[in-house]
């Protein structure tokens, strides 16, 4: 079991033409991802990687049944790409672009709020359901499959957290990027509810950062409701306050936003808290042991 | 990007916002005449001289006088003029005064009491919508306010769709404790401060004080302004506003070179691909018994230009004891990487602190033989661990 993109899941690409979207969709292709088509407007009609490309998410939807779209689409124009994706009903929205105006996000999230869509990211790596499908910019090789999910607001640090898990020959059930940004679409704790409601997942993996209290409100909703071990770290335990950390999101601003703060208040609810990067993968080795 | 107060004040008057008036200076020649100029404008017979730095605390450092005479204009900013202003947000070594801004007096006697309020607009990322938090507790550091008496410190959330609505102003006003000229000014006040913030894709605005005058006028004294960096592509006039100078040198050159650089005061450097992966790393410094030195995101691509202009930025600073790079290769190969690392190492030349290279992912094992094999006094490593116990070792 999964959640969010499994090999069933009808994927297409925003920006599929670009030398970015044209790159991974290469990539997700060759993982075996069921990539069914791409959408770049004015360019409908034509194929791109051998599959068609449309002018608009609502003619991918209704000719190749899209439910899945990853978007490469460059920051001017990506809110409007969230939105035209939500628009014609696709399900999980998978935004990977960096450096959108938090304004523009401000007007997706109210969009968004009474459409179905799923939102995650943006500013992520994307969803991968290793051995099934791989929606995003993740390195695939590095996943197995297995019963471990995993929630991070990082790109790299997630691949770390993946290679550690995967050497102690623990395979990921769905590993899910956030996104760095100030706004997303799917918070930490919306993907650890997701993880915790998957027959497939046993234990899940939560990265997050300084700035905001999304692995706060995480916390406190596994205290009440987790039913599997969670390993927990928060990277930036020496950031300065008042510094953008290269994410736009990971700043911190006040007492309760600091990476002490959001550790402590995990310890207390019962996460499996690490100190060290390097222990993410041998924690939750041992937390499933000692269940 | 942070901006000064003159700036921040410019940008407030131009969408209707009403600001103690001034005139920004950066000789006391200059100061004396814009102290003339503002009196003819403004009516003012005093005059107030204000640093201008990034950086709050201004009026506690010594960097905000009351000039009531021509002749102190001229004292006064000849004195804050090249003075280095340490405030509680500057860091011990402070920050050189380069301009001043000559302001007009604001808090002339009249029929009523002047009234300081603090006043923000700011994202709630919480819910993803801006809100305006404003407290009758004006003048003071808010945080302070919010330790003690929370209580006097409201909040509005604004609907995106609509934008700020008249009740909204209204109830502002009136938990001001504001009634008659007064209350209709700073509704007026508030529905244009909210807009400019709108229009400017600013990330913070933080009005403090907002001053109601004696004549019951309501007005910015001081702008903080921050403009969101991803949004500057909108807004050209804004993003010509960047001052150099406040930033740190190290800082300015590597956004140069498309890296994200952050200046710490550790004695280890560190260079690595992804800002969650820089963190960490940083935190592992610490952990190891060292202090990063810097946070530093080379990005994606991690090849041989920006490994050598990372490098050189961090063997600038004579704290530096230890490097540690850290890449993740995905799409990016380790041994490329590698490679990069070893012509970097070889052109900058002689560098007499030991670097520790971290390499894992797409062909690790294949980075850790170029780098091996170069010859060059560089440690390698796999996995994290092994990257820890070398920035232990060679701090010991």
């Amino acid at each position: 079991m999964s959640v969010l993109v499994n090999k069933d899941s009808r994927i297409i690409i925003q920006g599929f033409t670009g030398s970015e979207g044209t790159f991974h969709a290469s990539q997700m292709i060759e993982y075996g991802t069921n990539v069914v088509g791409g959408v770049t407007p004015g360019k409908g009609g034509t194929t791109h990687l051998g599959l068609p490309v449309f002018n608009t998410v609502k003619d991918a939807v209704d000719q190749v049944q899209a439910d899945v779209s990853v978007i490469f689409v460059p920051p001017a124009f990506a809110a409007d790409a969230i939105m035209e994706a939500a628009d014609a009903g696709i399900k999980t929205i998978i935004a990977i672009t960096e450096g959108i105006p938090t304004k523009d996000m401000v007007t997706v999230k109210d969009y968004l709020s009474d459409k179905e869509s799923r939102l995650v990211g943006p500013n992520c790596p994307g969803v991968i359901t290793p051995g099934e499908a791989k929606v995003g910019i993740m390195p695939g090789f590095i996943h197995m499959k297995g019963g471990i999910g995993v929630v991070s607001r990082s790109g790299t640090l997630t691949y770390e957290a993946v290679d550690q898990l995967t050497k102690l020959g623990l395979g990921q059930s769905t590993c899910i990027g956030i996104g760095g940004d100030p706004i997303i679409g799917t918070t930490t704790k919306e993907a650890v509810e997701l993880l915790m409601n998957d027959p497939g997942t046993e234990g899940i993996i939560m990265i997050g950062e300084i700035g905001g209290s999304m692995e706060t409100e995480a916390a406190y909703w596994i205290k009440e409701n987790g039913t599997k071990p969670v390993v927990g770290f928060i990277a930036g335990q020496t950031a300065p306050k008042g510094r953008r950390m290269g994410h736009a999101g990971a700043i911190i601003g006040g007492k309760d936003d600091t990476a002490a703060a959001k550790m402590k208040i995990m310890r207390e609810c019962g996460i499996h808290v690490v100190d060290s990067p390097a222990d993410i993968g041998i924690t939750m080795k041992k937390a499933l042991e000692s269940k | 990007m942070n901006i000064h107060e003159y700036q921040g004040k410019e940008i407030l008057k131009s969408f209707g916002v009403p600001i103690q008036e001034g005139i920004v200076a950066e000789t006391p020649e200059e100061a004396v005449e814009a102290a003339k100029k503002l009196q003819e404008q403004t009516g003012t017979g005093w005059w107030v001289i204000k640093a201008q730095i990034h950086a709050g605390g201004r009026g506690k450092g010594g960097g905000v006088k009351l000039a009531k005479s021509l002749d102190e204009v001229k004292e006064i900013s000849s004195q804050i003029l090249g003075m280095t202003l340490v405030t509680h947000q500057t860091g011990p070594e402070g920050k050189l005064v380069r301009k001043v801004l000559i302001a007009q007096d604001v808090y002339y006697p009249g029929e009523s009491e002047p009234d300081e309020f603090y006043m923000s607009v700011l994202l709630n990322r919480a819910t993803g919508r801006n809100i305006i938090m404003y407290s009758t507790e004006g003048g003071m550091d808010i945080e302070t306010v919010a330790e003690k008496t929370p209580h006097l410190i409201f909040k509005e959330e604004i609907d995106p769709a609509t934008g700020i609505l008249p009740f909204q102003a209204r109830r502002i006003a009136f938990n001001l404790g504001l009634s008659g000229q007064a209350f209709k000014s700073m509704v007026k006040f508030v529905t244009a401060l909210y807009n400019a913030y709108d229009k400017t894709d600013s990330s913070l605005f933080e009005i403090n004080p907002v001053l109601k005058t004696s004549d019951n006028k309501v007005i910015a004294v001081d702008a903080k302004v921050n403009l969101d960096d991803n949004a500057l592509y909108r807004h050209p006039d804004y993003a010509a506003m960047r001052d150099l100078a406040e930033e740190d040198p190290a800082e300015t050159e590597a956004s140069k070179h498309n890296l994200n650089f952050v200046k710490l005061d550790g004695n280890v450097g560190c260079m690595v691909n992804g800002a969650g992966l820089a963190m960490a790393t940083m935190d592992i410094i610490k952990l190891s018994g060292g202090e990063p030195a810097n946070f530093l995101d080379v990005g994606g691509g991690a090849s041989a230009e920006t490994v050598e202009a990372g490098l050189k930025i961090i063997l600038a600073d004579e704290n530096v004891k230890a490097i540690l790079i850290n890449i993740f290769g995905g799409i990016v190969r380790c041994d490329r990487v590698a490679n990069g690392v070893v012509e970097a190492y070889k052109k900058i030349g002689e560098i007499n602190i030991p670097i520790i290279v971290r390499l894992q992912g797409t062909n690790a094992e294949e980075g850790k033989k170029v780098i091996d094999e170069s010859g060059l006094k560089v440690y390698s490593a796999i996995t994290l661990k092994e990257a820890a116990d070398l920035v232990h070792k060679v701090l010991n």
